[in-house]
């Protein structure tokens, strides 16, 4: 009894700056700005179906190529020694408590047209390519500031398969490819969910990207709302709109992906 | 019936310059049940190890039905695992479990047809008593189920040998029991090699054809359960195996040896003449007898209530013995005793004489110091994964 008292901080924590604010984004996205009830904020947003449908794609894309590169490194990772585990780990976090702004900024200095990788291209005698202001520049940006979080939670779910486990496979006849399709890979998959969670959630609502690599063609959900409450569109009624249905939409996306690994994620707490 | 299958020939294994076994030379019979006995740490585990593939020999070669296997890799080889920890495939249920050797890929590029499988596993459910447990996901199993599990995977891809490590060492006494009579029920209904991994001497007399007590990375003994019991070869055996009292002793001739100046019939020779020797006498060969008509007396100090007998301590000239009798002796009472000469038995000196057997220090938690089980659990994780 006397430890339910623990938990009122929390408990006013959580009424004051989420549950709060959420309702505050829902009361915001059904009114006008003068207070009246109104769908119209959701039938307005319909002009900007193309901003939704490029910010979803952007974050699936880069979600792939996150699972695509971070799966080999966690996997790679945890069969090497401890203490190289640990050092290769620390490289990975140091960039993330580097500014976020920085990073992306350098990145935009790489990228440009003048910029390190086609002076590179130049000097071995390559001609340049034109990679800034386009999507790709956007994915590369995004790839770059979440792969961490692709790689951190496949590496922990993979270091804690039991070896024995991967020898109990060998042993009945499985060849790598075997035991890797049949026993690593499907014992890996709460790793790869909470990977996506942790890149797609914050690839769909980044913003800062886009505007630094994207050139401001490339404009995505996050950049929408941001121009509705502090750009020049200023309208946070419709911002609120555009949050709330990025929310549920991201929210269902969600609850699918980890119906898709419920089993496994039980699997591993045995 | 007794025909080679697996041979180590000069086998020694160090892990980071520490050597675990230890210039290892022994063949194992087809169709046998075989037992690794020894303390943690005696390189048991290391052993079979080598022969399921996962640990090649520092030097020495692993032989199988006389070719060199040393460079096959575990799933080429025609022998099965049941591991400690079962390491039962937990996102597959029982069935998908069993069924997993026969849905790998065969070497030949064949697969086995979907009625075949579910034949097999049904027929593997029923040898170890599961049956009806196939859509069981394995943790809603209880810890002797998912070891019935474990065996049934390990054999539905029919090995020639079944390598066991420590198989019951997680589960509760009475099924412990059970489970031994299970084993060697199934192993000879499948008629195949079994090896067994164990500290437990009691299991390792129960279930096997042979038994190799090993320590220190060093083979001890190998024989039938009644020659290890019986004939000991040296101190480390007796002690491990059941309980034994170890004296000095004076081998006069053939057929007598001496103990604390009082000459005893036995029925060993083949000694010099006035050899010192370890002589083993087990607890239960002792029998009480009046005073006057004891061969040596000596005086009770302990005694402990076991069901079916009393444990007694009893003090001959300082050196004390443990004795098993269904006679109540009172501490403090003088007691003879009489030894027949098949209760004794000599051995040769060995590095292990004066360090086992003596009783002297017995107290009422001696059971407990000296129990195995306490240090047997880690021997797995501190000393088999090395090689990574």
């Amino acid at each position: 009894m006397r430890t339910k008292f623990l938990a009122v901080p929390y408990v006013v924590w959580m009424a004051i700056f989420v549950v709060a604010p959420i309702i505050l984004v829902v009361i915001y996205a059904f009114t006008t700005a003068d207070g009246s009830f109104t769908l119209g904020n959701f039938s307005n947003m319909l002009d900007y179906l193309s901003v939704f449908g490029r910010s979803f794609y952007l974050a699936f894309i880069s979600t792939v190529i996150c699972i695509l590169i971070g799966y080999p490194i966690a996997y790679i990772l945890s069969k090497q020694g401890a203490r190289f585990q640990r050092a290769v780990i620390m490289l990975f976090m140091l960039p993330m408590w580097m500014n976020f702004l920085l990073r992306t900024y350098s990145w935009m200095s790489i990228l440009e047209n003048t910029g390190l990788l086609n002076r590179f291209l130049n000097f071995i005698g390559l001609p340049s390519i034109s990679i800034i202001n386009t999507q790709a520049a956007v994915v590369i940006g995004m790839v770059y500031n979440f792969l961490p979080f692709m790689i951190l939670p496949i590496y922990s779910v993979i270091v804690k398969i039991d070896r024995s486990l991967i020898e109990a496979a060998q042993d009945l006849g499985g060849n790598s490819v075997a035991v890797f399709r049949r026993v690593l890979f499907p014992l890996s998959l709460p790793g790869i969910i909470s990977g996506i969670t942790m890149v797609f959630v914050p690839a769909v609502s980044t913003f800062v990207i886009s505007q630094l690599l994207g050139g401001g063609k490339q404009m995505l959900l996050g950049d929408l709302i941001e121009m509705q409450f502090l750009g020049s569109a200023y309208n946070p009624h419709l911002g609120s709109a555009i949050a709330l249905v990025m929310m549920i939409v991201v929210t269902i996306f969600m609850y699918i992906i980890n119906k898709f690994g419920d089993g496994e994620e039980q699997a591993v707490m045995l | 019936m007794s025909k080679e299958l697996i041979r180590l020939s000069n086998c020694t294994m160090a892990f980071d310059g520490e050597i675990v076994l230890d210039n290892i030379n022994i063949y194992f019979n087809d169709k046998e049940f075989l037992t690794l006995l020894g303390p943690s740490g005696c390189g048991k585990t290391t052993m079979l190890r080598i022969i399921g593939g996962f640990l090649k020999p520092t030097s020495g070669d692993v032989l199988f039905d006389g070719v060199r296997i040393n460079d096959v890799p575990p799933h080429k080889r025609t022998v099965n695992t049941v591991f400690q920890k079962y390491a039962l495939f937990p996102h597959l249920n029982v069935f998908e479990n069993i069924a997993f050797g026969l849905r790998i890929a065969r070497p030949d590029g064949k697969k086995i047809k979907e009625e075949e499988i579910r034949e097999r596993v049904l027929e593997m459910l029923e040898v170890v008593s599961l049956k009806g447990f196939e859509k069981r996901s394995v943790s809603s199993l209880s810890g002797g189920q998912q070891q019935r599990v474990a065996i049934a995977r390990a054999l539905v891809n029919r090995p020639k040998v079944l390598l066991l490590d420590e198989p019951l060492g997680a589960l509760d006494l009475r099924l412990r029991k059970d489970m031994q009579n299970e084993l060697k029920r199934i192993q000879q209904a499948m008629d195949i090699t079994f090896i067994y991994v164990t500290h437990d001497q009691e299991e390792a007399l129960t279930m096997s054809d042979t038994i190799v007590v090993m320590d220190k990375g060093v083979i001890q003994q190998v024989g039938t359960p009644e020659q290890i019991y019986n004939e000991p070869k040296n101190a480390f055996v007796a002690d491990f195996i059941g309980e034994s009292n170890i004296v000095d002793g004076n081998m006069i001739c053939d057929g007598e040896v001496e103990i604390f100046g009082k000459r005893f019939k036995c029925l060993d020779g083949g000694f010099e003449p006035n050899e010192p020797v370890d002589v083993v006498i087990r607890p239960e060969d002792v029998d009480i007898v009046p005073l006057k008509e004891g061969m040596l007396t000596g005086l009770v100090t302990n005694i402990t209530f076991k069901g079916v007998h009393y444990d007694i301590i009893v003090d001959f000239k300082g050196f004390k013995w443990l004795i098993q009798t269904t006679d109540y002796c009172p501490i403090g009472s003088k007691i003879g005793i009489k030894i027949d000469p098949d209760g004794i038995h000599v051995m040769k000196k060995s590095k292990y004489s004066g360090m086992f057997g003596d009783y002297s220090s017995y107290s009422a938690e001696y059971d407990e110091i000296s129990d195995v089980d306490y240090t047997a659990e880690d021997e797995q994780t501190e000393e088999e994964w090395h090689e990574d």
